[in-house]
């Protein structure tokens, strides 16, 4: 029995390629359906985000497995075998495993640490058990590995710090401010970035957002999409009074906040603290600005500066998942090993010897008169009914070993003859 | 046996500290245990070691130098431990266990037997000078580490470099915020002990300031901590200086305190 993965992802597809084989969660049960068919497959779960499709299965014949696959996927998304059968990695066993732990962990996400991927293994593994898709492997594998991605969250810092341009600026007000909630936010133009920053600063409870723009048609439409209030351009002076964090991205050619007003601000402020986010290009912010007290002022380099340092940082945690990873893959492996059924026989027989050579030996010492033929005719009764009770389970293990209920064969018949710790 | 459940309280008070310092650049929840615990048992036994001197005595510490700084660090790391509790904030141990390390290590290296007694402290306005003093010099401590914290956090988002320790500072706002309480508590403390001390100078001596070294540097830094108090109501003074001229006033404090009592040979100097 191998464990296999087959699949690609942004590493070795281009976007073009992967939108092709996206399946949707729409589609996702036919899929499944249809892998189900294959006769070499005995396990099955695919995982398909917009950075990667993934096929996880349990088969005994590999070889055929890994052929049939990529046809079946081929056939399920309706894209061409020959467009992508060269973008595509196989891992057997231990590298399966491995690649589903780190998946699962982020450490082969596109930014790496993000935490959507782990909700959506759960799915996976969620809509595959429904349709009873997995079996008992299968099954371990997803639970070993959703509790390796949390250990990785919890004892790692790979999620700690946020490595976007607005997820940053929210971590900087945080810093400044603590709690969010009840400041108010004042956007200056409509960028794009501008409206991200202001949902992500909406999404931590902000009391109220306000938006400017030399055409107030805009700053109506704006204000509209964020729930938040539309004012003036010349009323800024005013509103930049009782603003809390500022975010600033108008199409100006020269700055509009200056050194000498902000001053003045600051004093009239009765220095309470302001965030200006300027991610204007040019500049709308003098940024001898940042020298004045009680006045923090970031443009667009200096977030992209934080969000690549948080970067690095996760890359140095990255190191410590990976060893956290390589110890569970070695657990995981061993408890797999447990399950093979030719050591499974190979332990039971030597469990059964060991009773007829005691009770043998008991025998014989009770009945010292024997003649050494009495004693063979003894012996090879006592072996015989062993060869006899061993042979049918035997043949029947084996043959069970190649269907998908193998597994619940051996684990009986290690729990009925107390073979759990004999091969450690 | 006092002095030895001092000394168990200073190890357990080291190995606090450096626990704490630890924590500012190390993830680890058994290091974290490890600070509050050893902070707490030094607490415990530096209470324990107030007390069998109260009994013996039978009367109230401080009554010399050692006692004063002893009371001084033990109502530090009260409040301390109090804030812990309310904030479940450890990063602010590490910048006021130092302080009470450093009060604890000097009033161990005083000479502690009844035979240090100051017959001065014998009066109960004394002694009520003396504690309003110390209780006003702990909230001050916190005021002054809450401050280091702030000009270092503050470093860190106008240098826009923002390190491990940033993760885990507090916000601005949130240690401003105590520096202004902390300072509310103390300041009244102070004040009243400098009164209580007027008042005391002047039914022994006749006169309310002798102007020692100690009731100088007393007097410009309540003025100090008065100007400061005064800008943060009126004026919105924050932040950066506020959190400056708290730490220079704490460090007057300790020059009074400390320095003054310990070096001279004055009413002031208690041994």
């Amino acid at each position: 029995m191998v464990i296999l993965t087959v699949g690609l992802n942004h590493t070795t597809a281009p976007v073009e390629i992967r939108e092709r084989l996206h399946i949707s969660d729409r589609q996702l049960p036919a899929v499944l359906e249809r892998l189900g068919q294959e006769p070499a497959v005995l396990e099955r779960m695919v995982l398909s985000t917009c950075n990667r499709v993934e096929v996880y299965a349990v088969t005994q014949d590999p070889a055929q497995a890994e052929a049939a696959i990529p046809e079946l996927l081929a056939e399920g998304t309706q894209t061409p075998l020959a467009l992508f059968a060269d973008r595509l990695y196989r891992h057997h066993q231990e590298a399966a495993v491995r690649h589903a732990f780190r998946v699962a962990a982020s450490l082969d996400s596109m930014v790496l640490g993000e935490s959507e991927i782990l909700g959506q293994v759960k799915t996976a593994y969620q809509v595959a058990l429904a349709q009873e898709a997995t079996g008992p492997i299968l099954n371990a594998l997803m639970t070993r590995t959703l509790g390796v991605a949390k250990k990785v969250r919890t004892e790692t810092g790979i999620g700690e710090s946020p490595v976007s341009v607005p997820s940053a600026a929210v971590e900087l007000a945080k810093k400044i401010f603590g709690e969010l909630s009840g400041r108010r936010v004042l956007i200056l133009g409509a960028g794009e970035m501008a409206e991200l920053a202001a949902r992500h600063l909406r999404g931590e409870g902000v009391q109220a957002v306000l938006v400017a723009h030399r055409q107030f048609d805009r700053a109506v439409e704006l204000a509209a999409r964020l729930e938040g209030r539309a004012v003036r351009f010349d009323q800024i002076r005013e509103e930049l009074r009782e603003a809390d964090i500022v975010v600033s991205s108008t199409a100006a050619p020269h700055y509009l906040l200056h050194r000498a007003d902000m001053e003045e601000l600051i004093r009239l402020r009765r220095n309470r603290p302001l965030f200006l986010i300027d991610i204007a290009v040019p500049r709308d912010v003098d940024p001898a600005v940042n020298e004045i007290d009680n006045i923090y002022l970031y443009d667009i380099d200096d977030l992209e500066g934080v969000a690549s340092v948080h970067r690095l940082e996760r890359q140095q945690e990255a190191a410590h998942a990976e060893l956290l990873i390589e110890r569970e893959v070695a657990s995981f492996m061993r408890w797999l090993k447990s399950l093979d059924v030719v050591p499974t026989i190979v332990t039971l027989r030597r469990r059964l010897e060991e009773i007829r050579e005691t009770e043998l030996a008991k025998a014989l010492d009770r009945l010292p008169n024997l003649n050494p033929e009495q004693q063979a005719v003894v012996r090879t009764l006592a072996h015989g009914i062993i060869n006899k009770v061993l042979h049918y389970p035997t043949t029947e293990l084996k043959r069970q070993s190649v269907n998908r209920d193998g597994l619940l064969y051996v684990n009986v018949l290690r729990r009925l003859f107390g073979l759990q710790d004999d091969d450690r | 046996m006092d002095v030895t459940f001092f000394f168990g309280a200073l190890v357990l008070y080291v190995v606090g500290t450096v626990a704490y310092l630890l924590l500012l650049s190390v993830k680890g929840t058994r290091l974290s245990r490890l600070a509050t615990a050893a902070t707490t048992g030094g607490f415990i036994l530096h209470t324990l070691a107030l007390l069998v001197r109260l009994v013996a005595a039978g009367r109230l510490p401080p009554r010399n130098t050692y006692e004063a700084l002893s009371v001084f660090a033990w109502a530090t790391v009260l409040v301390y431990l109090g804030l812990e509790f309310r904030f479940q904030r450890k990063v602010m141990g590490a910048f006021i266990l130092p302080i009470v390390l450093l009060t604890t290590t000097a009033a161990a290296s005083l000479p502690k037997g009844p035979a240090g007694l100051n017959p001065a402290l014998t009066s109960t306005w004394v002694w009520m000078h003396v504690t309003l003093i110390l209780l006003g010099n702990a909230a001050l401590a916190l005021t002054c580490g809450v401050g280091l914290m702030y000009l270092l956090q503050e470093r860190q988002l106008k240098s826009k470099s923002l390190g491990a320790i940033s993760h885990r500072l507090p916000s601005l706002d949130f240690l401003d915020g105590l520096s202004h309480r902390t300072l509310l508590v103390g300041f009244p403390l102070l004040t009243a002990g400098l009164i209580t001390g007027a008042l005391q100078a002047q039914a022994a001596w006749g006169r309310f300031l002798t102007w020692d070294p100690t009731q100088a540097l007393s007097l410009i830094t309540w003025v100090m901590y008065a100007g400061l108090l005064q800008a943060r109501l009126t004026a919105g003074w924050r932040g950066r200086k506020a959190a400056l001229l708290a730490i220079v006033g704490f460090g007057s404090l300790l020059v009074a305190f400390v320095g003054v009592s310990v070096l001279l040979g004055h009413p002031h100097a208690g041994n």
